[in-house]
Protein backbone atom coordinates (compact mmCIF):
# COMPACT_ATOMS: atom_id res chain seq x y z
CA UNK A 1 0.00 0.00 0.00
CA UNK A 2 1.40 3.04 -0.98
CA UNK A 3 0.87 5.92 2.03
CA UNK A 4 2.57 8.91 0.14
CA UNK A 5 3.81 10.06 -3.61
CA UNK A 6 7.17 10.96 -2.17
CA UNK A 7 9.17 8.19 -2.54
CA UNK A 8 11.71 7.92 -5.24
CA UNK A 9 11.57 4.34 -6.69
CA UNK A 10 15.17 3.12 -6.77
CA UNK A 11 16.89 3.05 -10.32
CA UNK A 12 18.20 -0.21 -10.24
CA UNK A 13 19.25 -0.72 -14.18
CA UNK A 14 23.18 -1.40 -14.96
CA UNK A 15 25.18 1.60 -15.32
CA UNK A 16 25.72 2.64 -18.88
CA UNK A 17 29.47 3.10 -20.16
CA UNK A 18 29.43 7.04 -19.54
CA UNK A 19 27.87 6.83 -15.69
CA UNK A 20 30.66 3.76 -15.80
CA UNK A 21 33.12 6.43 -15.98
CA UNK A 22 32.03 9.00 -13.73
CA UNK A 23 32.90 11.81 -15.31
CA UNK A 24 29.20 13.14 -16.34
CA UNK A 25 28.15 12.44 -12.96
CA UNK A 26 31.05 14.38 -11.19
CA UNK A 27 30.37 17.66 -13.44
CA UNK A 28 26.72 17.40 -12.68
CA UNK A 29 27.81 17.28 -8.87
CA UNK A 30 30.49 20.09 -9.59
CA UNK A 31 27.92 22.12 -11.44
CA UNK A 32 25.53 22.12 -8.28
CA UNK A 33 28.38 22.94 -5.51
CA UNK A 34 29.15 25.81 -8.08
CA UNK A 35 25.98 27.37 -8.18
CA UNK A 36 26.09 26.81 -4.53
CA UNK A 37 29.58 28.67 -4.36
CA UNK A 38 28.20 32.05 -5.78
CA UNK A 39 24.69 31.88 -4.35
CA UNK A 40 23.29 33.93 -1.50
CA UNK A 41 24.67 32.69 2.10
CA UNK A 42 22.35 32.17 4.91
CA UNK A 43 24.90 33.13 7.58
CA UNK A 44 23.56 36.06 10.12
CA UNK A 45 26.81 37.03 11.73
CA UNK A 46 25.26 37.34 15.30
CA UNK A 47 26.37 39.35 17.70
CA UNK A 48 27.13 42.75 14.88
CA UNK A 49 23.86 41.41 13.05
CA UNK A 50 20.40 40.35 14.31
CA UNK A 51 17.58 38.75 13.12
CA UNK A 52 13.85 40.55 13.87
CA UNK A 53 12.26 38.13 15.75
CA UNK A 54 8.68 39.29 15.57
CA UNK A 55 6.63 42.13 17.30
CA UNK A 56 5.22 39.03 19.69
CA UNK A 57 9.04 38.24 20.85
CA UNK A 58 8.99 37.96 24.94
CA UNK A 59 12.44 39.39 25.98
CA UNK A 60 13.12 41.79 28.52
CA UNK A 61 10.79 43.14 31.15
CA UNK A 62 9.61 46.80 30.98
CA UNK A 63 7.56 48.37 33.54
CA UNK A 64 5.43 50.91 31.49
CA UNK A 65 5.21 54.88 32.50
CA UNK A 66 2.26 56.56 31.37
CA UNK A 67 1.67 59.44 28.57
CA UNK A 68 2.84 61.91 32.00
CA UNK A 69 5.22 59.59 33.07
CA UNK A 70 4.03 58.05 36.26
CA UNK A 71 3.97 54.65 36.89
CA UNK A 72 1.74 52.56 35.59
CA UNK A 73 1.90 49.61 38.36
CA UNK A 74 -0.05 49.94 41.36
CA UNK A 75 1.08 46.55 43.08
CA UNK A 76 -1.68 44.89 43.09
CA UNK A 77 0.53 41.31 42.94
CA UNK A 78 -1.80 39.89 39.93
CA UNK A 79 1.70 39.30 37.74
CA UNK A 80 3.19 37.63 41.11
CA UNK A 81 0.48 35.36 41.59
CA UNK A 82 0.79 34.70 37.60
CA UNK A 83 4.20 33.71 37.66
CA UNK A 84 4.36 29.85 36.89
CA UNK A 85 8.19 30.51 38.35
CA UNK A 86 7.53 32.84 40.98
CA UNK A 87 10.26 35.21 40.14
CA UNK A 88 8.45 38.25 40.40
CA UNK A 89 8.02 39.96 44.32
CA UNK A 90 7.34 43.57 45.43
CA UNK A 91 6.75 45.47 47.95
CA UNK A 92 3.58 48.19 47.98
CA UNK A 93 3.37 51.15 49.35
CA UNK A 94 0.89 54.40 49.71
CA UNK A 95 1.39 57.77 47.42
CA UNK A 96 1.88 60.90 49.63
CA UNK A 97 0.58 64.01 48.86
CA UNK A 98 3.05 65.37 46.22
CA UNK A 99 3.59 61.95 44.09
CA UNK A 100 0.68 62.72 42.06
CA UNK A 101 3.33 63.21 39.11
CA UNK A 102 5.51 60.19 39.89
CA UNK A 103 2.85 57.31 39.83
CA UNK A 104 -0.36 57.32 39.07
CA UNK A 105 -2.68 56.10 41.61
CA UNK A 106 -2.91 55.80 45.13
CA UNK A 107 -0.61 53.16 45.86
CA UNK A 108 2.16 51.71 43.85
CA UNK A 109 5.38 49.66 44.16
CA UNK A 110 8.42 50.52 46.17
CA UNK A 111 10.22 47.63 45.11
CA UNK A 112 9.82 45.60 42.33
CA UNK A 113 11.76 42.69 41.69
CA UNK A 114 12.01 39.82 38.88
CA UNK A 115 14.91 36.87 39.28
CA UNK A 116 16.37 36.54 36.05
CA UNK A 117 17.25 33.36 37.15
CA UNK A 118 13.61 32.15 37.73
CA UNK A 119 11.95 33.77 35.05
CA UNK A 120 10.82 31.81 32.08
CA UNK A 121 9.94 34.40 29.78
CA UNK A 122 6.38 33.04 29.73
CA UNK A 123 4.28 36.59 29.27
CA UNK A 124 1.67 35.07 31.76
CA UNK A 125 2.60 38.44 33.76
CA UNK A 126 1.72 40.87 31.22
CA UNK A 127 -1.56 38.58 30.62
CA UNK A 128 -2.76 39.03 34.09
CA UNK A 129 -1.36 42.96 34.47
CA UNK A 130 -4.75 45.15 34.79
CA UNK A 131 -3.17 48.24 34.33
CA UNK A 132 -0.89 47.97 31.37
CA UNK A 133 2.16 48.23 33.18
CA UNK A 134 4.33 44.85 32.69
CA UNK A 135 5.14 43.91 29.27
CA UNK A 136 8.09 41.78 28.10
CA UNK A 137 10.23 44.31 25.02
CA UNK A 138 10.23 42.37 21.92
CA UNK A 139 13.31 44.21 20.98
CA UNK A 140 16.28 43.49 24.06
CA UNK A 141 17.49 40.50 25.39
CA UNK A 142 18.04 39.86 29.35
CA UNK A 143 21.97 40.07 29.04
CA UNK A 144 23.82 37.18 29.84
CA UNK A 145 25.52 37.70 34.17
CA UNK A 146 28.07 36.28 35.25
CA UNK A 147 27.18 36.17 38.99
CA UNK A 148 24.33 35.29 41.29
CA UNK A 149 24.19 39.38 42.52
CA UNK A 150 23.25 40.46 38.96
CA UNK A 151 21.10 38.11 38.59
CA UNK A 152 17.88 40.24 40.27
CA UNK A 153 16.57 42.88 38.53
CA UNK A 154 15.11 46.43 40.58
CA UNK A 155 13.31 48.99 39.88
CA UNK A 156 15.92 50.72 38.51
CA UNK A 157 16.45 48.18 35.24
CA UNK A 158 13.21 47.65 34.83
CA UNK A 159 10.94 50.39 34.80
CA UNK A 160 10.87 52.98 31.68
CA UNK A 161 12.99 55.47 30.70
CA UNK A 162 10.31 58.32 29.48
CA UNK A 163 13.58 59.48 27.07
CA UNK A 164 13.58 55.75 25.52
CA UNK A 165 10.37 54.69 25.46
CA UNK A 166 9.22 51.11 24.40
CA UNK A 167 6.93 50.91 22.01
CA UNK A 168 5.22 47.86 20.39
CA UNK A 169 5.61 47.29 16.40
CA UNK A 170 2.26 45.79 16.17
CA UNK A 171 -0.77 45.20 17.41
CA UNK A 172 -3.00 43.39 15.05
CA UNK A 173 -2.65 40.57 13.13
CA UNK A 174 -2.42 42.74 9.83
CA UNK A 175 0.23 44.57 11.00
CA UNK A 176 2.48 41.42 12.20
CA UNK A 177 2.12 40.14 8.69
CA UNK A 178 3.08 43.26 7.15
CA UNK A 179 6.05 43.22 9.62
CA UNK A 180 7.10 39.62 8.80
CA UNK A 181 6.78 39.78 4.92
CA UNK A 182 9.75 42.05 5.27
CA UNK A 183 12.03 40.35 7.56
CA UNK A 184 15.64 40.71 6.74
CA UNK A 185 18.69 40.87 8.93
CA UNK A 186 18.86 44.47 10.73
CA UNK A 187 21.67 45.83 12.12
CA UNK A 188 20.79 47.15 15.93
CA UNK B 1 80.63 35.47 -0.65
CA UNK B 2 79.30 34.39 -4.55
CA UNK B 3 76.07 37.10 -5.49
CA UNK B 4 75.07 34.12 -8.03
CA UNK B 5 74.95 31.72 -4.78
CA UNK B 6 73.00 34.29 -2.52
CA UNK B 7 70.86 34.33 -5.36
CA UNK B 8 70.24 30.72 -5.48
CA UNK B 9 69.73 30.63 -1.99
CA UNK B 10 67.05 33.25 -1.91
CA UNK B 11 65.44 31.58 -4.75
CA UNK B 12 65.01 28.31 -2.70
CA UNK B 13 64.77 29.64 0.33
CA UNK B 14 61.81 31.77 -1.18
CA UNK B 15 59.97 28.84 -2.12
CA UNK B 16 60.88 27.12 1.30
CA UNK B 17 58.50 29.93 2.37
CA UNK B 18 56.05 30.15 -0.11
CA UNK B 19 55.41 26.29 0.07
CA UNK B 20 54.79 26.42 3.92
CA UNK B 21 52.65 30.04 3.49
CA UNK B 22 50.37 28.23 0.97
CA UNK B 23 50.05 25.49 2.99
CA UNK B 24 48.86 27.20 6.06
CA UNK B 25 46.34 29.48 3.57
CA UNK B 26 44.96 26.41 2.19
CA UNK B 27 43.66 25.13 5.53
CA UNK B 28 42.24 28.84 5.66
CA UNK B 29 40.61 28.35 2.02
CA UNK B 30 39.46 24.89 2.48
CA UNK B 31 37.46 26.18 5.35
CA UNK B 32 36.10 29.25 3.53
CA UNK B 33 35.55 27.13 0.38
CA UNK B 34 33.31 24.55 2.62
CA UNK B 35 31.77 27.33 3.78
CA UNK B 36 30.82 28.87 0.43
CA UNK B 37 29.63 25.99 -1.25
CA UNK B 38 27.14 24.62 2.32
CA UNK B 39 25.84 28.37 2.09
CA UNK B 40 27.96 29.75 5.20
CA UNK B 41 30.56 32.39 5.43
CA UNK B 42 32.92 30.41 7.07
CA UNK B 43 36.03 31.68 9.38
CA UNK B 44 35.87 35.69 9.89
CA UNK B 45 36.22 36.08 13.67
CA UNK B 46 40.81 36.25 14.09
CA UNK B 47 41.41 39.40 12.05
CA UNK B 48 39.72 41.14 8.31
CA UNK B 49 38.73 38.35 6.76
CA UNK B 50 39.15 35.90 8.94
CA UNK B 51 42.90 35.83 7.73
CA UNK B 52 44.66 35.31 11.10
CA UNK B 53 42.87 32.23 11.42
CA UNK B 54 45.95 29.64 10.47
CA UNK B 55 48.19 31.24 12.92
CA UNK B 56 45.64 30.98 15.85
CA UNK B 57 45.33 27.19 14.84
CA UNK B 58 49.17 27.00 14.30
CA UNK B 59 49.06 28.76 18.27
CA UNK B 60 46.54 26.37 19.32
CA UNK B 61 48.06 23.29 17.94
CA UNK B 62 51.58 24.34 19.11
CA UNK B 63 50.40 24.77 23.24
CA UNK B 64 48.06 21.47 23.32
CA UNK B 65 49.72 18.73 25.56
CA UNK B 66 52.10 16.86 23.28
CA UNK B 67 50.76 13.13 24.39
CA UNK B 68 52.82 10.27 23.42
CA UNK B 69 50.57 6.90 23.89
CA UNK B 70 52.47 4.46 26.70
CA UNK B 71 52.74 1.40 24.72
CA UNK B 72 53.23 3.51 21.29
CA UNK B 73 56.67 3.40 20.02
CA UNK B 74 58.23 6.06 21.31
CA UNK B 75 61.10 7.07 18.57
CA UNK B 76 58.46 5.87 15.78
CA UNK B 77 55.63 8.33 16.95
CA UNK B 78 57.68 11.33 16.57
CA UNK B 79 59.84 9.95 13.22
CA UNK B 80 56.17 9.58 11.49
CA UNK B 81 54.89 13.28 11.23
CA UNK B 82 58.27 14.31 10.75
CA UNK B 83 59.03 12.34 7.57
CA UNK B 84 55.35 12.89 6.33
CA UNK B 85 56.81 16.59 6.70
CA UNK B 86 60.04 16.58 5.19
CA UNK B 87 58.54 14.23 2.14
CA UNK B 88 56.30 16.82 1.50
CA UNK B 89 58.73 19.65 1.51
CA UNK B 90 60.94 17.92 -0.34
CA UNK B 91 59.35 17.54 -3.55
CA UNK B 92 59.20 21.11 -3.95
CA UNK B 93 63.26 21.16 -5.09
CA UNK B 94 62.85 20.12 -8.93
CA UNK B 95 59.61 22.51 -9.65
CA UNK B 96 60.69 25.27 -11.99
CA UNK B 97 58.84 28.13 -10.80
CA UNK B 98 59.73 30.11 -13.36
CA UNK B 99 61.99 30.80 -16.38
CA UNK B 100 65.51 32.50 -15.28
CA UNK B 101 66.90 35.75 -13.41
CA UNK B 102 69.83 37.44 -15.58
CA UNK B 103 72.25 39.37 -12.70
CA UNK B 104 75.63 40.16 -12.94
CA UNK B 105 75.92 38.76 -16.51
CA UNK B 106 74.49 34.91 -15.14
CA UNK B 107 71.52 33.07 -15.51
CA UNK B 108 70.08 31.65 -12.54
CA UNK B 109 66.98 29.46 -12.70
CA UNK B 110 64.12 30.09 -10.57
CA UNK B 111 64.22 26.24 -9.82
CA UNK B 112 65.85 24.56 -6.39
CA UNK B 113 67.70 22.35 -8.64
CA UNK B 114 67.83 21.87 -12.19
CA UNK B 115 68.27 17.89 -12.67
CA UNK B 116 67.86 16.24 -15.50
CA UNK B 117 65.63 13.05 -13.32
CA UNK B 118 63.43 15.96 -12.02
CA UNK B 119 60.14 13.61 -12.49
CA UNK B 120 62.26 10.72 -11.43
CA UNK B 121 62.70 12.53 -8.19
CA UNK B 122 59.51 13.99 -7.60
CA UNK B 123 58.32 10.28 -7.81
CA UNK B 124 60.78 8.65 -5.65
CA UNK B 125 60.18 11.39 -2.92
CA UNK B 126 55.99 11.00 -3.12
CA UNK B 127 56.91 7.27 -3.08
CA UNK B 128 58.59 8.09 0.47
CA UNK B 129 55.80 10.11 1.44
CA UNK B 130 53.34 6.99 2.54
CA UNK B 131 56.53 5.68 4.56
CA UNK B 132 55.49 8.70 7.12
CA UNK B 133 51.97 7.76 7.06
CA UNK B 134 52.71 4.05 7.50
CA UNK B 135 54.92 4.70 10.08
CA UNK B 136 53.07 6.76 12.41
CA UNK B 137 50.14 4.61 11.99
CA UNK B 138 52.24 1.65 12.98
CA UNK B 139 53.87 3.37 16.16
CA UNK B 140 50.26 4.30 17.34
CA UNK B 141 49.91 0.80 18.48
CA UNK B 142 46.15 1.12 17.41
CA UNK B 143 44.38 -1.13 15.07
CA UNK B 144 42.21 2.09 13.47
CA UNK B 145 45.60 3.85 12.80
CA UNK B 146 46.81 0.58 11.91
CA UNK B 147 43.72 0.08 9.44
CA UNK B 148 44.36 3.53 8.36
CA UNK B 149 48.25 3.26 7.62
CA UNK B 150 47.69 -0.13 5.16
CA UNK B 151 44.74 1.82 3.38
CA UNK B 152 47.36 4.52 3.05
CA UNK B 153 49.79 2.26 1.69
CA UNK B 154 47.99 0.05 -0.72
CA UNK B 155 46.09 3.20 -1.98
CA UNK B 156 49.09 4.80 -2.86
CA UNK B 157 51.00 2.03 -4.55
CA UNK B 158 47.56 1.32 -6.60
CA UNK B 159 48.09 4.86 -8.00
CA UNK B 160 51.63 4.98 -8.55
CA UNK B 161 51.15 3.05 -11.56
CA UNK B 162 49.06 4.46 -12.99
CA UNK B 163 50.31 7.85 -12.17
CA UNK B 164 53.77 6.16 -13.45
CA UNK B 165 51.80 5.21 -16.52
CA UNK B 166 50.26 8.33 -17.33
CA UNK B 167 53.66 10.18 -17.14
CA UNK B 168 55.40 7.79 -19.27
CA UNK B 169 53.23 8.86 -21.99
CA UNK B 170 54.02 12.99 -21.36
CA UNK B 171 57.96 11.78 -21.19
CA UNK B 172 57.33 10.29 -24.55
CA UNK B 173 56.64 13.82 -25.90
CA UNK B 174 58.96 15.69 -24.16
CA UNK B 175 61.78 12.96 -24.50
CA UNK B 176 63.32 13.85 -21.01
CA UNK B 177 62.80 13.61 -17.41
CA UNK B 178 63.74 16.96 -16.81
CA UNK B 179 61.09 19.07 -15.63
CA UNK B 180 62.53 22.18 -17.08
CA UNK B 181 62.39 20.76 -21.04
CA UNK B 182 58.99 19.40 -20.26
CA UNK B 183 58.08 22.45 -19.45
CA UNK B 184 59.84 24.69 -22.16
CA UNK B 185 59.08 21.98 -24.81
CA UNK B 186 55.06 23.64 -24.18
CA UNK B 187 55.79 26.79 -25.35
CA UNK B 188 53.01 29.30 -25.53
CA UNK B 189 49.83 27.32 -25.70
CA UNK B 190 51.74 24.33 -27.29
CA UNK B 191 50.09 22.69 -23.89
CA UNK B 192 50.10 19.09 -23.21
CA UNK B 193 46.63 18.87 -21.96
CA UNK B 194 45.73 19.50 -25.78
CA UNK B 195 47.72 16.20 -26.68
CA UNK B 196 46.40 13.81 -23.86
CA UNK B 197 43.41 14.89 -22.18
CA UNK B 198 42.83 11.02 -21.25
CA UNK B 199 46.58 11.26 -19.42
CA UNK B 200 45.73 14.39 -17.62
CA UNK B 201 42.33 12.87 -15.99
CA UNK B 202 44.16 9.62 -15.27
CA UNK B 203 46.91 11.73 -13.79
CA UNK B 204 44.74 14.38 -11.82
CA UNK B 205 42.61 11.10 -10.34
CA UNK B 206 45.70 9.43 -9.18
CA UNK B 207 46.79 13.02 -7.74
CA UNK B 208 44.07 12.68 -5.69
CA UNK B 209 44.60 9.57 -4.37
CA UNK B 210 48.23 10.34 -3.59
CA UNK B 211 47.07 13.28 -1.63
CA UNK B 212 44.69 10.92 0.22
CA UNK B 213 42.03 13.73 -0.64
CA UNK B 214 37.98 13.13 -0.83
CA UNK B 215 37.09 11.07 -2.81
CA UNK B 216 40.05 8.65 -1.87
CA UNK B 217 40.51 10.03 1.49
CA UNK B 218 40.28 6.09 3.33
CA UNK B 219 43.23 6.47 5.24
CA UNK B 220 42.02 8.96 7.11
CA UNK B 221 37.97 8.42 6.97
CA UNK B 222 36.22 10.13 10.07
CA UNK B 223 33.41 7.61 10.34
CA UNK B 224 35.42 4.16 9.74
CA UNK B 225 38.56 4.45 11.27
CA UNK B 226 37.73 7.14 13.86
CA UNK B 227 40.35 9.14 12.07
CA UNK B 228 42.88 6.79 10.61
CA UNK B 229 46.40 6.87 10.80
CA UNK B 230 46.69 10.25 13.21
CA UNK B 231 44.04 9.23 15.77
CA UNK B 232 46.63 9.13 18.85
CA UNK B 233 48.34 11.93 17.07
CA UNK B 234 47.54 15.54 19.05
CA UNK B 235 49.46 19.06 19.34
CA UNK B 236 51.74 19.84 16.55
CA UNK B 237 52.38 16.61 15.88
CA UNK B 238 49.18 16.44 13.94
CA UNK B 239 49.21 19.76 12.69
CA UNK B 240 52.51 18.40 11.19
CA UNK B 241 50.46 15.65 9.03
CA UNK B 242 47.73 17.76 8.41
CA UNK B 243 50.22 20.51 6.85
CA UNK B 244 52.10 18.04 5.16
CA UNK B 245 49.39 16.90 3.44
CA UNK B 246 48.33 20.82 2.44
CA UNK B 247 52.00 20.91 1.62
CA UNK B 248 51.51 17.94 -0.63
CA UNK B 249 47.92 19.09 -2.33
CA UNK B 250 50.96 22.64 -2.99
CA UNK B 251 53.16 20.28 -4.80
CA UNK B 252 50.86 18.10 -6.97
CA UNK B 253 49.00 21.09 -7.83
CA UNK B 254 52.12 22.34 -9.23
CA UNK B 255 53.30 19.52 -10.48
CA UNK B 256 50.43 18.86 -12.88
CA UNK B 257 50.52 22.54 -13.57
CA UNK B 258 53.96 21.65 -15.37
CA UNK B 259 53.35 18.31 -16.61
CA UNK B 260 49.88 19.20 -18.21
CA UNK B 261 49.10 23.12 -18.44
CA UNK B 262 52.77 24.28 -19.83
CA UNK B 263 54.35 25.29 -16.11
CA UNK B 264 54.84 28.69 -16.33
CA UNK B 265 54.45 28.99 -19.84
CA UNK B 266 51.19 31.05 -21.48
CA UNK B 267 49.82 32.45 -24.70
CA UNK B 268 51.41 35.36 -25.92
CA UNK B 269 54.51 35.19 -23.71
CA UNK B 270 56.97 35.86 -26.61
CA UNK B 271 54.94 38.59 -27.18
CA UNK B 272 55.39 39.90 -23.57
CA UNK B 273 59.19 39.05 -23.62
CA UNK B 274 59.52 41.41 -26.79
CA UNK B 275 57.78 44.90 -25.34
CA UNK B 276 60.04 44.17 -22.14
CA UNK B 277 63.05 43.55 -23.56
CA UNK B 278 62.14 46.91 -25.76
CA UNK B 279 61.07 48.99 -22.93
CA UNK B 280 63.29 47.88 -19.44
CA UNK B 281 66.19 46.72 -21.60
CA UNK B 282 67.84 43.27 -21.82
CA UNK B 283 68.26 42.36 -18.39
CA UNK B 284 65.12 44.07 -16.59
CA UNK B 285 63.17 42.99 -19.74
CA UNK B 286 64.16 39.50 -19.12
CA UNK B 287 63.86 39.23 -15.28
CA UNK B 288 60.32 40.73 -15.51
CA UNK B 289 58.71 38.65 -18.01
CA UNK B 290 60.24 35.61 -15.71
CA UNK B 291 58.37 37.19 -13.63
CA UNK B 292 55.33 37.35 -15.70
CA UNK B 293 55.68 34.04 -15.90
CA UNK B 294 56.25 32.74 -12.41
CA UNK B 295 52.35 34.76 -11.50
CA UNK B 296 50.62 32.55 -13.92
CA UNK B 297 52.06 29.54 -13.04
CA UNK B 298 51.11 30.28 -9.52
CA UNK B 299 47.58 31.37 -10.85
CA UNK B 300 47.39 27.88 -12.17
CA UNK B 301 48.83 26.18 -9.07
CA UNK B 302 45.82 28.14 -7.19
CA UNK B 303 42.95 26.79 -9.76
CA UNK B 304 44.38 23.42 -9.19
CA UNK B 305 44.15 23.81 -5.18
CA UNK B 306 40.52 25.08 -5.76
CA UNK B 307 39.78 22.24 -8.23
CA UNK B 308 41.06 19.90 -5.42
CA UNK B 309 39.16 21.83 -2.62
CA UNK B 310 36.06 21.79 -4.79
CA UNK B 311 35.92 18.80 -5.65
CA UNK B 312 36.41 17.57 -1.69
CA UNK B 313 33.86 19.25 -1.26
CA UNK B 314 31.21 17.44 -4.01
CA UNK B 315 32.11 13.99 -3.86
CA UNK B 316 31.51 11.44 -1.63
CA UNK B 317 34.01 8.69 -0.26
CA UNK B 318 34.91 5.49 -2.55
CA UNK B 319 34.02 2.26 -0.43
CA UNK B 320 37.50 0.18 -0.74
CA UNK B 321 37.04 -2.22 -2.95
CA UNK B 322 35.60 0.63 -5.40
CA UNK B 323 38.58 2.25 -5.19
CA UNK B 324 40.62 -0.94 -5.84
CA UNK B 325 38.59 -1.28 -9.05
CA UNK B 326 38.84 2.21 -10.28
CA UNK B 327 42.53 1.93 -9.65
CA UNK B 328 43.62 -1.73 -11.39
CA UNK B 329 40.54 -2.16 -13.73
CA UNK B 330 39.96 1.46 -14.62
CA UNK B 331 42.87 3.67 -14.81
CA UNK B 332 45.80 1.43 -15.44
CA UNK B 333 44.17 -0.04 -18.58
CA UNK B 334 43.40 3.40 -19.80
CA UNK B 335 46.86 4.78 -18.83
CA UNK B 336 48.29 1.57 -21.18
CA UNK B 337 45.57 2.55 -23.60
CA UNK B 338 46.84 6.54 -23.67
CA UNK B 339 50.60 5.65 -23.57
CA UNK B 340 49.99 3.68 -26.92
CA UNK B 341 47.56 6.32 -28.81
CA UNK B 342 50.71 8.62 -27.97
CA UNK B 343 53.38 6.45 -29.22
CA UNK B 344 51.47 6.38 -32.19
CA UNK B 345 51.46 9.71 -32.32
CA UNK B 346 55.04 10.72 -32.06
CA UNK B 347 55.89 8.36 -34.23
CA UNK B 348 52.75 9.69 -37.23
CA UNK B 349 54.75 13.28 -36.97
CA UNK B 350 51.04 14.62 -36.35
CA UNK B 351 51.11 14.26 -32.83
CA UNK B 352 47.73 16.03 -31.89
CA UNK B 353 45.57 15.50 -34.84
CA UNK B 354 46.68 11.39 -33.90
CA UNK B 355 46.33 11.97 -30.54
CA UNK B 356 42.71 12.74 -30.76
CA UNK B 357 42.46 10.08 -33.80
CA UNK B 358 42.93 7.56 -31.63
CA UNK B 359 41.23 8.63 -28.00
CA UNK B 360 38.03 8.62 -31.10
CA UNK B 361 38.80 5.59 -32.11
CA UNK B 362 39.28 3.98 -28.46
CA UNK B 363 35.99 5.16 -27.00
CA UNK B 364 34.06 4.42 -30.22
CA UNK B 365 35.53 1.11 -30.02
CA UNK B 366 34.32 0.64 -26.35
CA UNK B 367 31.01 1.96 -27.36
CA UNK B 368 30.97 -0.89 -29.33
CA UNK B 369 32.34 -3.51 -27.40
CA UNK B 370 29.93 -2.64 -24.32
CA UNK B 371 27.27 -2.70 -27.19
CA UNK B 372 27.61 -5.90 -28.62
CA UNK B 373 28.64 -7.34 -25.34
CA UNK B 374 27.68 -5.84 -22.83
CA UNK B 375 24.83 -6.14 -20.27
CA UNK B 376 21.55 -5.05 -21.85
CA UNK B 377 19.90 -1.94 -20.20
CA UNK B 378 16.66 -3.48 -18.89
CA UNK B 379 14.22 -2.10 -16.62
CA UNK B 380 13.12 -3.40 -13.43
Amino acid sequence: MQLTDRSKKTDKTPLTLAEKSYLPGIAKGLGITLKHFFSKKATIRYPEQKRYLGPIFRGHHILKRDEEGRERCTACGLCAVACPAEAISMVAAERVKGEESLYREEKYAASYEINMLRCIFCGLCEEACPKEAVYLRHDKFVPVFTSRDQVIYGKDQLVEDMNERYERDAWTKEEMQKLWAQQKPVNY
Amino acid sequence: MDSVFIIKSLIILGIFAISLTIAAYETYFERVIAAFIQDRVGPDRAGPFGLLQPLADAGKLFFKEDFIPGMADKWLFILGPSLAMLTALMTSAVIPFGDSILYDGQEILVQGIEVNIGILWVFGVVSLGVYGILIGGWASNNKYSLYGAIRAASQNISYELAMGLSIIAVLMMASSLSLRTIVESQHGMNWNIFYQPLGFIIFLTCSFAECNRTPFDLPESENELVAGYHTEYGSMKLGLYLFSEYVNMFISSAVIATLFLGGFNYPGMDWVYATMTENFGAVVGHNLSTLAGTLVFFAKIFAFIFLFMWVRWTLPRFRYDQLMDLGWKGLIPLAIVNLIITAAAELSGHALLVNWIGLGVFIALVYAWSAIFGTKKTSL
